[in-house]
């Protein structure tokens, strides 16, 4: 019995223990509390479904020695124009949701595959250059906004007839198309149950892909390059497959998180996307060298609900809002801690 | 003629951004005196803070990201000297003598950090950057008039906690600029800031000639080899990262008392990104930086920034299009150095594998 739960403590880690201990010991205050439990963990329900893809993005990225993928934004951009085109023909529901999907993956593809040809050249520094590639995009496509041709005038700017607003809203056209499909309400709790199963099925998927040969190959390259270069795999095919899935998923996580939030915002809006599901995916257990489908899932979970319980329960014990600046400790803490542990190589 | 060349593509970058600031300042059709004084108060405001990169890169541990602890320090600093009234350049020394021991605490801390994470210390430093802000704005915002008691009516707004979003620093306002100015039409050149920065500059240069500063430099070179030689590596880069804190912190307070407001919770967090595209404009890269390129990369990057609205306003018919254009510029230099360096020295490091083979 004893050894078992030791065991379980080392898989489980220190870390996700005390995030778990305190968000527990934040929902017992809340209970105290006029706060409703139930409508916290509602809220939480939803955020996970929200970023869940965003930190799944990161698996493939890490599993082929890539490491974190700090240049998210790259197919953020991507599921952004994907989004952007449905809204400008006024495609509704579902079939707005699909269209920006399908408008955004081969988009992602393409600028996955051009990314990665960067990353392979820079091996050992990747994450830095993919920070800063990531912001230079955004910057630059806050120019695209402004001069794109785009027309709606939903979109656009009220004077002048050019440059897109800065928020758009999606409520007339596919907001929560996926949280209100199947959606049901039990004690209290409601459920996103397209959201969550939309989450599951991508979960899936990357889970099913990491069970495939070339799922084997890819993890083998990230674990031991020299080893997987000896047995004949080519250590770039492999690398460049990780980032393209990683881009694909963060664009797809795009149009979950714009159709779940019910606004798409642009200009700086997707400057700092990276950090959360970076820091998520730590917190679920991953490594800068490992990360599995669990990992991701469990890390968003802890992460989101830790966000959501937090600011209504501190909102009750002192004021002013601390859940932005409790997001920007707890993740970058997070990742501090990942940057620092000893991991063998010197991997930037 | 192979001279000229190896002239040209050693500057490559510095040349190129000329270029572009040429094109820029033809464009942007803006008065000459009024450019004048714009670029002499930019720099005035800015050169400090990118003279204080040089160090680390000289010891090998990259662009330090984490000035804005520096910056933090020096903020700190003068949100307790408002409180306390101090004023005049009196008050202006004795807050940078107040940041010094804030700043020297904040880059050893920093310092033993990146210890930790060798070969990735600029990924840290900038991560250690955005974890530090988000202390001092829980400090700031939150525990400031609830668990700390402070109740300045110009630092604070009585019905909420936190600091006020913007703090005025009329008590300092131009205390160093102005002891000194020499009038060239509507331009006033702050003499004083301009020897302080040619001051640090000289002690740089001085410090690369002690014992101190050859073993910053032997690190640099190859941090195992000095290690062997007898230099106690860990020791000296925390030292390099202390120096480079501190003169953050002294750099901030120059660029905040040149602007004479403090936007307690965003004056620093641009700092890391604009000091260190405005080096690498300069045509220093992650392990090279020289005062001369700091400088002249100063003088590029605010100039690209004075006239790009402008520019933009001409070219594009949008002020908007400009502003945006030189935030681009800034990132995109910095992702471009950055890759070019992994390149080369991922390319070298084959080289010399192969030549082992060979």
């Amino acid at each position: 019995m004893k050894e078992r739960l030791v065991a379980i403590y080392h898989g489980f880690g220190l870390p996700r223990l005390i995030i778990a201990g305190f968000l527990l010991l934040l929902l017992i205050i809340a209970a105290g509390t006029e706060l409703s439990v139930p409508g916290l963990l509602s809220d939480a329900l939803v955020r996970i479904g929200q970023n869940g893809i965003y930190v799944l993005a990161m698996v493939p990225s890490i599993q082929a020695g890539v490491g974190l993928n700090f240049g998210l934004p790259v197919g953020v951009i991507c599921g952004i124009v994907g989004v952007l085109v449905a809204m400008e023909f006024t495609l509704l529901g579902f079939k707005g949701f699909l269209v920006a999907i399908l408008l955004a993956v081969p988009l992602a593809i393409g600028a996955g595959y051009l990314y990665s040809l960067l990353i392979n050249r820079v091996a050992g520094q990747e994450m830095m250059v993919g920070t800063y590639v990531g912001f230079s995009v955004v910057a630059g496509m806050c120019i695209f906004w402004l001069m794109a041709p785009f027309k709606n005038p939903a979109l656009i700017w009220p004077v002048g007839g050019q440059g897109l607003r800065v928020t758009l809203t999606l409520a007339d056209t596919f907001a929560g198309v996926l949280n209100n499909f199947l959606a049901f309400e039990i004690f209290g709790l409601k459920v996103p149950t397209g959201l969550l199963l939309f989450y599951g099925l991508i979960a899936f998927i990357v889970w099913l892909f990491f069970r495939t040969k070339a799922g084997v190959a890819m993890e083998v390259v990230g674990r031991n390059p020299r080893f997987a270069a000896a047995s004949g795999l080519s250590l770039n095919k492999y690398r460049t497959l990780g980032i393209i899935m990683s881009t694909v998923l963060a664009a797809i996580g795009y149009t979950v998180y714009a159709q779940s939030f019910g606004f798409v915002q642009l200009y700086n809006g997707p400057l700092m996307t990276a950090f959360p599901a970076v820091a998520g995916v730590l917190i679920g257990g991953a490594s800068t060298r490992e990360a599995k489908v669990r990992h991701a899932i469990l890390g968003v979970v802890l992460f989101q609900t830790l966000l959501t319980v937090a600011m209504p329960v501190t909102n009750q014990l002192i004021e002013g809002n601390i859940s932005e600046i409790a997001r920007v400790v707890v993740s970058n803490g997070m990742i501090l801690y990942a940057l620092t542990r000893a991991t063998g190589g010197e991997q930037a | 003629m192979t001279q000229v060349k190896r002239l040209i593509s050693r500057n490559a970058v510095p040349l190129l951004f000329g270029i572009v600031c040429l094109l820029g300042v033809y464009f942007a059709k803006m008065p000459g005196q009024f450019l004048l004084m714009e670029i002499v108060k930019r720099m005035a405001r800015n050169s400090f803070l990118v003279l204080s990169l040089i160090i680390p890169v000289a010891a090998g541990m990259g662009l330090n990201f984490g000035i804005v602890l520096g910056a933090l320090a020096g903020q700190i600093a003068l949100i307790l000297s408002t409180h306390w009234e101090w004023s005049g350049i009196g008050g202006l020394v004795l807050t940078a003598l107040l940041a010094t021991p804030l700043a020297v605490l904040f880059g050893f801390l920093a310092g033993m950090l990146l210890n930790k994470a060798k070969g990735r210390e600029m990924i840290t430093g900038m991560v250690m950057g955005f974890f530090a802000n988000g202390l001092y704005q829980f400090v700031f915002l939150f525990l400031v008039g609830t668990l700390i008691p402070f109740d300045n009516p110009r630092l604070r707004i009585s019905t909420s906690p936190g600091l006020r979003n913007t703090i005025d620093l009329g008590r300092i306002k131009g205390t160093l600029d102005g002891i000194w100015e020499v009038r060239y039409g509507f331009t006033k050149f702050p003499m004083v800031t301009f020897l302080v920065i040619a001051v640090l500059a000289l002690a740089i240069w001085a410090f690369f000639r002690t014992k101190l500063g050859q073993e910053f430099r032997a690190i640099g070179q190859d941090r195992h080899i000095a290690g062997v030689a007898g230099i106690s590596v860990d020791r000296n880069r925390i030292l390099a990262i202390i120096i480079s804190t501190v003169l953050a912190a002294w750099g901030q307070l120059i660029f905040l008392q040149n602007i004479g407001t403090l936007n307690t919770y965003n004056s620093h967090e641009q700092v890391g990104t604009f000091a260190i595209a405005a080096l690498l404009i300069g045509g220093a890269t992650v392990t090279k930086a020289t005062i001369g390129q700091a400088l002249m990369g100063t003088f590029l990057f605010h100039l690209l920034f004075a006239v790009s609205p402008k520019a933009g306003q001409t070219i594009f018919g949008s002020a908007q299009v400009g502003e945006y254009f030189r935030v681009f510029v800034a990132y995109g230099i910095i992702a471009i150095s950055l890759a070019l360096h992994a390149w080369q020295s991922r390319s070298a490091a084959k080289a010399k594998l192969e030549e082992e083979t060979a």
